[in-house]
This record gives structure tokens, sequence and C-alpha cells, in this order.
């Protein structure tokens, strides 16, 4: 995209029927690290790539919690997420209040996506510069949805946003037609393979990826650092075959200490986070 | 000595606290196998007076619910409108979900109580009932607020009068012929009993035309108007004050 003289305002037309603005803002989503959803019937799995600015600092979170049955993680404008999840969490609290029942997700997504059109028609507005995926189980069942900064909205099965997003949604796309039935451990196996597609040879630690859970029995909570660490040494040990021979210890999947994980890890590489 | 103090609240329409002027008495609702059953009878009383006789206390909100109320009539009018507009807006949604009764007894229990702290009550007492999904639900709010859920629930005379009656015959798998029994029973006691006259036969008239208001899955129906028998030929109502010299 180049600079024209249609895109200083929000409130001006391109000739060809454009509004810059929002297309920037959405430019500023596909900057941001990546963030995966995907859903099967029963249960909604988020993943995202947590990188720190330096060594010396904190992640950024990037996935929020916003009730029980509803999570979102979030691509592009971190602040503005925020901003987002907090007004999503509100919107949820005083559903319960007053209905004592949970807020319906194709509702809270609607509500979302209205306040982000705001944002397009006001001269004294700038678009939200973050895309969200808002994952939640209500009386219909499990759903997926990103949310725009154009206001937009949709309902998907599974979907990737963010850099290198596009790797994801490739794998993704060959894998979906499983996820309706897949099972919630399959369900985060997928999550963690497409997570690893973005990274594009670098190794898939606990330390760079957050993933968050949400299903029928199952609150919506973030997966702690151990035992993300765990699946990704059970599914990556499945993957390679060669290194058998040096870790004859780690073969079951589910009792993997993350110290029978070391084992390949002989020769000095990427040492086990904290 | 009388001090009369005016205290002065401009731009203000509505008194403090209010009286009520046309009251609709006891609503029972019970939960049988099938759904729930709601009954009232259609009176609308101007104080002592039995001035109206056919007014409808039990209506149908949305899909699923059911709503009874007891009290000043008005009010429940303005409640119906409350409810019209919520039931309004969840239809606007358009998008498959809907407000169940759980969530309409939750959000006039918060109308309700933020009336009242407001000192501006709507004088109702209201049973909401509803199934959906399956799932039976019977409720009760009422002018301050309180609320509450149960297999059966009534407002006015009917707490005094018929709950003890639920209390000892409420069975979880009532059939609808049981449990329209079990309401009329109800009924029956709360004709002889409620407004019983002050002056021994008179008030005690021709009290009731009645309807049932039944809701299952399936939807809401409400049987047209009713009366029940009464028996007026007890002994003990032919010299009622025999018993008690100097009374009235």
């Amino acid at each position: 995209m180049f600079r024209n003289q249609y895109d200083t305002d929000v409130t001006t037309w391109s000739p060809a029927g454009r509004l810059f603005q929002v297309e920037y803002a959405m430019e500023a989503v596909k900057q941001g690290s990546a963030a995966i959803g995907l859903r099967s019937k029963t249960h909604v799995v988020l993943a995202c790539v947590n990188k720190a600015q330096s060594e010396l600092s904190s992640h950024q979170r990037k996935i929020f919690k916003v009730d029980d049955h509803i999570g979102v993680a979030i691509a592009g404008l971190t602040a503005d997420g925020r901003v987002l999840s907090r007004y999503m969490r509100s919107e949820c609290i005083n559903h319960s209040f007053t209905y004592e029942s949970a807020l319906p997700v194709g509702r809270l997504v609607v509500q979302l996506a209205d306040k982000a059109q705001v944002c397009t028609q006001r001269s004294w507005k700038r678009p939200y510069g973050v895309g969200l995926l808002v994952g939640g189980l209500d009386e219909s069942g499990a759903h997926l949805y990103y949310n725009c900064p154009s206001g937009n909205y949709f309902e998907y099965q599974a979907f990737a946003i963010g850099s290198r997003s596009q790797a994801a949604k490739t794998y993704m796309e060959r894998k979906f037609e499983t996820f309706d039935n897949a099972s919630r451990e399959e369900l985060i196996k997928h999550a963690l393979f497409a997570i690893k597609e973005t990274l594009q040879g670098e190794k898939l630690k606990s330390s760079i990826c957050t993933i968050a859970v949400l299903g029928v029995g199952e609150s919506f909570n973030v997966l702690d650092q151990q035992t993300v660490q765990e699946l990704i040494n059970s599914f990556e040990m499945v993957e390679d075959e060669a290194p058998a021979p040096q870790e004859p210890s780690a073969a079951p999947e589910e009792a993997a200490a993350p110290a029978a994980g070391e084992g390949a890890a002989d020769e000095g590489a990427a040492p086990m986070e904290e | 000595m009388g001090y009369k103090f005016v205290i002065l609240r401009p731009y203000c329409a509505s008194p403090l606290t209010m009286v009520p002027y046309v009251t609709g008495t006891s609503v029972i609702g019970i939960k049988y196998k099938d759904g729930i059953l709601i009954a009232a009878d259609m009176g609308g009383s101007y104080g002592s007076t039995l001035r109206y006789k056919s007014i409808e206390r039990l209506k149908a909100i949305g899909k699923h619910s059911l709503l009874g109320a007891s009290g000043e009539i008005s009010d429940f009018q303005e409640l119906l409108r409350y409810l019209d507009e919520l039931i309004l807006y969840d239809n606007m949604w358009d998008d498959g979900n809907s407000l169940g009764p759980k969530e309409v007894h939750s959000y006039l229990t918060r109308v309700m109580y933020n009336r009242r702290n407001k000192f501006n009550p709507l004088w109702n007492s209201v049973v909401l009932g509803g199934v959906k999904n399956g799932q039976k639900y019977l409720g009760m709010v009422n002018m301050i607020g309180v609320h509450y859920q149960d297999n059966h629930v009534a407002t006015g005379f009917g707490n005094h009068l018929a709950v003890p009656i639920l209390r000892d015959e409420w069975r979880e798998d009532l059939s609808f012929e049981e449990g329209i029994k079990l309401l009329e029973k109800c009924m029956r006691v709360l004709i002889y009993r409620d407004r019983s006259a002050v002056n021994k036969l008179q008030v005690v008239e021709e009290w009731v035309v009645q309807s049932i208001a039944k809701i299952t899955e399936e939807g809401v129906s409400i049987s047209p108007p009713y009366s029940l028998k009464t028996f007026w030929e007890f002994s003990a109502f032919k010299n009622p004050t025999a018993g008690a010299a100097g009374s009235w």
C-alpha cells in the first residue's frame, strides 16, 4: 500500500470506494505477532506467540479471559486490545448481573463489531488497531469469531491472525475438517502445530507461546508453562523419529516429566524454560 | 400539635411512595411433570370493592415465559411494557438466542429492586415461570425485590392459604390433570377465605371468574375463564356470630 491523497482521514472515501485508514488499521493487525484459534463442537483453543521486547522484559499478554465462557486472543496494538477486552468483560458481567446467565458469544461479538464500526465513521476517532479472536461457549455450542478493525466479524472453524499467520492457516486448512469431532487434546495439539508453523524453523518452547482452552465443563483457562512444555515435548517426540535412541525413557506421552524431555538436549540445545 | 412539613422537590413528578388503588389478589404457580401451571383469578379490587371482574392477570412473555401478577394493576401493565420492550430487543438480535424464564426473572428482580431503592416501587408481587430447553423454572419477585425460585410459589394470601396445601401435596411427577386439581383446591380455599366478608355473607360472593395458564415446551395456552363450585350450606356459615356474642 502506498500513501495517497485519500488516506489522511478515516472519514474520507477514496474514489475506488475504500477507506484507507481502516485498511491501514488492518495492516497493524498483520504486523502483530501471531494468534490462532480453533474450535470443535465442544471446545475452543486459543494460542498465541509471545515475543518479548528484549531478554530483560516480560512478555506481552495477548490472551484475556473475558468470562468463564469467553476468551479472546489479540494481534496488533495490544493497548487497544486491552481496552476492548475490558469492554468485553464489562458487557459480560453486566449481562450476568441483570440476567443471571451467560452472555451469548454471538451477541458480544456484534456489540464489539458495532463499537469498532463507530470508529470508522467519526472524524475525531481512529479505528482500533487490533484484531480479536473471540472464542466462546454458549447454548448453541462452541464458537470462534474474528473481529476486525473495520467492524466486520466472521465466524470460523479455525483462523490465524498476525505475522506469518498464513503458514498457520495453511496447516489448519489441511486439518480443519477433523476439528469438529476432535478431542480437547487433539485440538490443543493442532494449535501447537499451527503455532509452530508461524515460527518458521524457530524452536517451539513454552516460553514463547501461550495456550488457552475453554469448553463444555471447562471454564476458560490459560494453560501453565509446564503443561504446555510437556505437550510440546510429547508431540515433538512423536514427530522426530531420529533421536529415539537418545530418549528411551521419554516415550510415554502423558508421563513425560520435563527432565525426560531434556534427554534430547544433551548437545546443549535450548535448555528447559522455567 | 401537628406540624405540616412541606418538602419541596422540584422537577419531580412521582411521589415518594404510593398506595395501590386497583389491585389483584393471589397468584399461585406450580411445576408439574411437563411444565408449569399458574392460576389467578380475574378480580380487580378497588379497596374493599370488587370493582373489576375481567382483568387478565396472566400473560405470556416471549417464547418461554409466563407472568402472573398480584397487586396494583396499573403497575402490572407497566411491567408488561418493560417486558415487551425487553422481548422486542431480544427478538431484534435475530440470532437464535432468546431470553428464558431465568433471565426474565432476574431482569424483573433488578427492575423491582431498583424501583424500591428509589422509593417508587411497582406495587406488585409477581410469579414468573417457564420452560426452556426442557428446563422448568418457577420464581417469584415482589415489590421490594425479594426473589426466589421453588417448585411452588404464591403471592399475597396464597402464601398463607395455598402454600401449606402445596407443601403437603405437591409432587415432582404431577400430571396435568393432577396439577389442575391441586391448583383448584388452593383457589377454592382462597375463594372461601380471601376477601371474606366483613359482613359475613355479602362480600364472599360470586367471587371468582378464573383463568388457569399452562406453559410447556410446546408453548403457552391460557384457558378461558371459568369458575369453581362452592358450597355455602355449611352449618357454621348459617349463624356465624353464634359463638361470639358482642362481635360484629
